[in-house]
């Protein structure tokens, strides 16, 4: 989206913001829930110690405790950044 | 048998006391025997929507430690005589509720042959809200279309799911409804509250109701008239649409469009 488009852009459906942010916040908490209580705690220590080599967005971490034939294996995915050149 | 029927949100002041007090009386005006109790300890309410404030002599506490009987203390409602209210105790002390406590309530009401009892949950995730779902067999979770109570009642349906009786024993689900409330159609159009679709998207489950936002529902508890049986009111028809429903009854949502009488209303100032 160019500039122009930018400095056009309509003021935000408000909904539309409640709804996107929702989605996110939503998914997240049910990723650890039921899991133990250190995890929303882990995920966002892990976030800060990632945040220190690449910029990534709060909610780029995800944290998934999934139970495999008896082990509970901790799943965790970081979605980097497109470029790797704006890094701070 | 007994269904026990929770109404609980997590956040607090979406409508929880104002929906159990029309669920408990719509539910009786269809014929069924209906107990109310308010588990907010310390923070009396239910009797104020019910209309019987004046009335309580002994409450949910006394009867569990032993002071008084369920006979005494449940209070039958004025209009109906299969309705009946317990209410919540006003002490401080939030210990006064108990598991073994508040299941020997409920099964003194099972042998009383209650076809409902709804527990009007206190807000939070402490041990009133707790108690209060502990044994139910389907759940109400009265959500406002608003960010904070959506995140909030998510995280109820994930207690419902595994923190209850029946997740505990493995002996079944608590059903679980989802009820919108103090929804604004004209501000859901103009892009200013989440709608109902919404909603259903995010928590990933549909609604039994959407009660609108509405001036007749301060009025009725003014008067200590559930809503319910306004019938002029449009929460009030939506109250009763949704009692069909958990009934099993279907039913079109209704008042979840900009009505356009309003919108000659508007125009014409009328
Ligand atoms: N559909 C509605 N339209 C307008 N006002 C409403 C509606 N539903 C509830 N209210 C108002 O919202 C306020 C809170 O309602 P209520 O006491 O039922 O909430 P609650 O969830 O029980 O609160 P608490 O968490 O404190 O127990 C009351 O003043 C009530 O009149
Ligand atoms: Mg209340």
């Amino acid at each position: 989206m160019g500039i122009l488009d930018f400095l056009r852009a309509k003021p935000k459906n408000s909904a539309n913001v409640a709804r996107e942010r929702l989605r996110i916040i939503v998914a997240q908490e049910r990723s650890t829930r039921g899991g133990p209580d250190y995890l929303p705690l882990l995920r966002s220590e892990l976030l800060e110690v990632i945040r220190k080599y690449v910029h990534v967005e709060p909610d780029a971490v995800n944290v998934v405790l999934e139970s495999d034939s008896g082990h509970d294996v901790l799943e965790l995915s970081v979605a980097l950044p497109e470029t790797e050149h704006d890094n701070p | 048998m007994t269904e026990i029927l929770v109404v609980t949100s997590g956040k607090g002041g979406v409508g929880k006391t104002t929906t159990s007090a029309s669920l408990a009386t719509g539910l009786a005006q269809l014929g069924k025997k209906v107990a109310v109790i308010d588990f907010d300890v310390g923070l009396r309410n239910l009797d104020l929507i019910m209309g019987c404030e004046r009335r309580v002599v002994y409450d949910f506490v006394n009867v569990i430690q032993g002071e008084a009987t369920l006979k005494q203390a449940l209070i039958r409602d004025k209009r109906m005589d299969n309705l009946y209210v317990l209410a919540a105790s006003q002490t401080r002390d939030k210990d006064a509720l108990t598991q073994e406590g508040v299941e020997k309530v409920l099964k003194g009401l099972e042998e009383e042959k209650f076809d409902y009892v709804v527990c009007d949950s206190p807000a939070g995730i402490e041990k009133g809200a707790h108690l209060a779902m502990y044994f139910a067999d389907q759940a109400v979770v009265v959500v406002n279309p608003e960010v904070s109570s959506v995140r909030d009642s998510d995280r109820i349906l994930g207690l419902l799911a595994s923190k209850t009786r029946h997740a505990e024993s493995g002996s079944g689900e608590v059903r679980q409804h989802l009820l919108l409330s103090r929804y604004n159609p004209v501000r859901v159009a103009a892009g200013e509250m989440l709608s109902v679709k919404d909603v259903e998207e995010i928590l990933g489950i549909s609604v039994v109701g959407v009660i609108p936002e509405s001036e007749q529902v301060l009025a009725a508890s003014n008067a200590g008239v559930p809503v319910i049986l306004d019938n002029e009111s449009l929460a009030g028809q939506a109250y009763q649409d949704t009692v069909a429903r958990i009934l099993g009854e279907e039913r079109p949502l209704r008042f979840i469009d900009v009505q356009r009488k309003g919108l000659l209303k508007r125009m014409f100032g009328g």
